[in-house]
């Protein structure tokens, strides 16, 4: 048992280093730096980069375009990409529907769809959530009815994240309406310029234009876009979902979040000393960083024990929940950090607005952000549901 | 990086747990605790001379298995899944580890008798006005032409009763809270002038009051450098505090698993009460304290060897999640059990109470909070 990094990995860490240095575009950089809002064309643009390097899809399989890294080599790049504040890349592509296609997919499936998702030419939606079901996904009730070798598509998702941009859509219908709640359901994969499908903005608290409600009527999907068996969709559904789990986790990025509150705590006065010298300020920082290094070491021992290789299992869960208590708490700190300047409100600062915002550069991102990141508790599975797999898939309840 | 244990590490949690398995239930081990001595003495004699696991964590040129503090861990976490009292703890990790850190002729004198079993340690550091601070030292070693005389009060130092050696901290110089002056000494246990009032722990254990009064003892005694002692105890106490959080981990997964049986079969309402969400909840909760205190534990004690102060910082950020932990975990095992969790009948209260002692065990978790604080948080 050991931590360290072999000679190998510590050329790749400065390999890595010395790529994203030479790389990572300075705009984006700089917005980042500022917090602000991101546009497609962003995101893309640093897709692009790590595509053409052909590092964009660390944990493919190498026959379907992976790096076939280890996974030390695979903590190390998430770790530097953080450090240096590199833009998370979408997961729905990369992270989500790609390994269900190359996992359950048809050879043709396989091969019109993954190039173009590590390529960054499709942008994916994932439709999941419905009105009335939320975490209880398997009441799911928009429907697809085969007609010829097509299925009609009727229904309503919600939640969709990005949608606004989306080329295509990996969707849960309901194919089988009498089947038990999670044996009627399929897996497609839809073409967000089908006739009939509206996607309509939902603006959330941090006043964001991040999710959608996407509407379907008498979508025409052909059923060669369903992915695995009919019916069979669930499989497909609690595989992706653990995946996802591992993403949320979010180690590498809230450890960049924590120096970066410390900086603020070091930059704001409270009374004549540094904040980061108000005793309990400190000691929120000094348990928020013990309770990371404690989910950093049990994400470590999932990728680097005994287990390692065998796919995230329930375990995931207790990732996706401390992950994302964690990234509450840093916001929570953000806030409260930047005291007075947590208030005012700023729409539209992007590409094109020259207007300087009010109070220091960190804090007028502070209170979005925290109105914006209560959803990591809730998506992907609330911590509600999470504590129910683990109890029942780990405690045996 | 690999977090998979090595074949012979293996091998040593499996003998160990076998043994505890076929020696140790809860029941024997509430009998010899109530017993004259508290404790049966062949349990030690069996896990020296015939598992070899007091050599796990010593080199093989003093007869050892070739390990260190990952087998200490093993070891711990085992002893901690049976409530184990048996003096591991001071005499292997804490005596062991400061005659590994000075060697020579000491350790060569030493280690092979801790190893045969034939040496019992405890471990004198604690006064009754220095909480946790480990310089905080009345106890005084005065240079003569034999050796040194200590005088001094030692409070609440376990395994004292059953104790061949004490490892005793004194100033031979400075003032009461410098860092320098302190020294570390191995002395005979029976020498005259050493008082001791013993008396039973409330989880489970002995130990004792020990008053040094004008005790002649050899100079050969001192470890390490006289008046250096600081840095060295420091490194042993923190290899200590990663060894109490491996127990706990045990610990906290016997209370776990007991809370999970339990409900299984408690019924309530017409149901097993492991049928309600909001238990079910709770038990989710204390199984990732139970994980995460394994990972900080292992964390804990893979940068042992690191610098003075990344190790310091690393133990402590282990300790306080560990005592955090070991008190969620505790506390609801109890609550989740009602009634029958409080009484002295059942196993689980008693795993309650170690853990509880193990909460303050070298320091809580507000002193090591703070600790990590100042190595880690400066304005």
């Amino acid at each position: 048992m050991d931590m360290e990094f072999s000679p190998e990995d510590l050329a790749f860490q400065q390999e890595v280093r010395t790529f994203i240095a030479e790389n990572y575009p300075a705009d984006l950089r700089g917005k980042q730096d500022e917090g602000d809002e991101l546009s497609k064309e962003d995101f893309l643009s640093w897709h692009r980069i790590l595509y053409k390097k052909g590092w964009v899809a660390p944990a493919w399989p190498v026959e379907y375009g992976g790096t076939g890294w280890t996974p030390t080599q695979r903590f190390i790049f998430s770790e530097e990409t953080a450090r240096a504040d590199c833009i998370r890349l979408m997961p729905f592509g990369l992270a989500m529907v790609g390994p269900v296609i190359y996992t359950f997919g048809t050879p043709e499936q396989k091969a019109r769809f993954l190039p173009r998702i590590l390529s960054g030419e499709d942008w994916w939606c994932q439709g999941y959530s419905e009105p009335g079901a939320g975490s209880d996904l398997a009441s799911l009730r928009t429907v697809a009815v085969p007609d010829g070798s097509d299925y009609i598509v009727n229904g309503q998702k919600t939640w969709t994240t990005m949608a606004q941009h989306a080329d295509w859509g990996f969707f849960l219908v309901r194919t089988d309406k009498d089947a038990k709640q999670q044996e009627g359901i399929s897996f497609l994969l839809i073409d967000m310029k089908s006739p009939g499908i509206t996607v309509r903005p939902i603006i959330t608290l941090g006043g964001e234009h991040e999710v959608n409600e996407v509407f379907l009527e008498d979508v025409r999907v052909p059923q060669a876009q369903r992915v695995y068996e009919e019916n069979k969709g669930w499989t497909c559904a609690k595989f992706l979902l653990a995946h996802e789990r591992t993403g949320i986790a979010g180690v590498a990025a809230s450890k960049r979040g924590v120096e970066k509150v410390k900086e603020i705590a070091r930059t704001e006065v409270d009374g004549d000393k540094p904040l980061l010298q108000n005793a309990f300020f400190k000691r929120k920082i000094a348990e928020l960083e013990i309770d990371l290094t404690a989910l950093e070491f049990t994400e470590l021992r999932s990728l680097a024990g005994p287990n390692a290789g065998k796919g995230p299992g329930p375990e995931s869960s207790l990732l996706k929940i401390k992950g994302s208590e964690i990234q509450q708490r840093l916001t929570e700190l953000t806030l409260e950090a930047v005291g007075h300047y947590g208030a005012p409100y700023f729409r539209g600062f992007g590409d094109g607005d020259n207007e300087h915002p009010i109070g220091p550069d960190y804090a007028h991102r502070a209170a979005p952000t925290y109105f914006n990141v209560r959803k990591t508790t809730i998506y992907g599975g609330s911590n509600e549901i999470q504590r129910n797999i683990i109890a029942k898939m780990v405690l045996g309840l | 990086m690999d977090f998979t244990y090595t074949d012979t590490q293996d091998m040593i949690r499996d003998t160990l747990s076998r043994f505890l398995a076929d020696t140790y239930d809860f029941e024997t081990r509430q009998k010899f605790i109530a017993s004259d001595d508290g404790r049966d003495p062949a349990i030690w004699t069996a896990l020296a001379q015939e598992l070899g696991m007091l050599g796990a964590s010593f080199s093989e040129d003093h007869g050892g298995l070739g390990g260190g503090a990952l087998e200490n861990a093993i070891i711990m976490e085992e002893l901690g899944k049976v409530l184990g009292i048996e003096p591991y703890l001071p005499t292997v990790v804490i005596a062991g580890g400061a005659l590994k850190a000075v060697g020579g002729a000491q350790a060569d004198k030493y280690i092979p008798e801790i190893i045969a079993g034939n040496m019992i340690v405890a471990f004198a550091y604690a006064e009754p006005q220095g909480r946790y601070d480990l310089a905080n030292l009345k106890t005084s070693a005065k240079k003569d032409a034999a050796g040194y005389v200590l005088n001094g009060h030692k409070s609440v130092v376990y395994a004292a009763p059953w104790a061949s050696h004490l490892l005793v901290t004194a100033r031979t110089g400075g003032g009461q809270r410098d860092r320098e002056g302190v020294s570390l000494f191995l002395i005979d246990a029976n020498l005259p002038g050493i008082v001791r009032r013993d008396y039973p722990t409330v989880d489970g254990s002995r130990a004792s009051e020990i008053y040094f009064e004008n005790v002649a003892i050899p100079a050969e005694a001192l470890l390490g450098g006289e008046g250096a002692g600081l840095p060295l105890i420091e490194q042993i106490v923190d290899e200590a505090t990663v060894a109490v959080c491996a127990e706990a981990t045990g610990v906290m997964q016997k209370l776990h698993e007991g809370t999970l049986e339990y409900t299984q079969q408690r019924k309530q309402f017409g149901i097993p009460i492991a049928k309600f969400q909001v238990l079910q909840h709770r038990m989710v909760d204390m199984f990732m304290e139970v994980e995460q205190a394994r990972s900080m534990t292992i964390m804990g004690t893979l940068k042992l060897g690191l610098s003075a102060d990344e190790r310091k910082a690393a133990v402590s950020a282990a300790k306080n999640k560990v005592a955090r932990g070991a008190k969620f975990v505790g506390q609801n095992a109890i609550q989740t059990h009602g009634g029958i969790g409080i009484t002295q009948e059942l196993a689980i209260g008693h795993y309650f109470k170690r853990a509880t002692m193990i909460e303050g065990q070298f320091g809580s978790a507000d002193y090591h909070i703070d600790r990590f604080e100042q190595l880690t948080l400066a304005a």
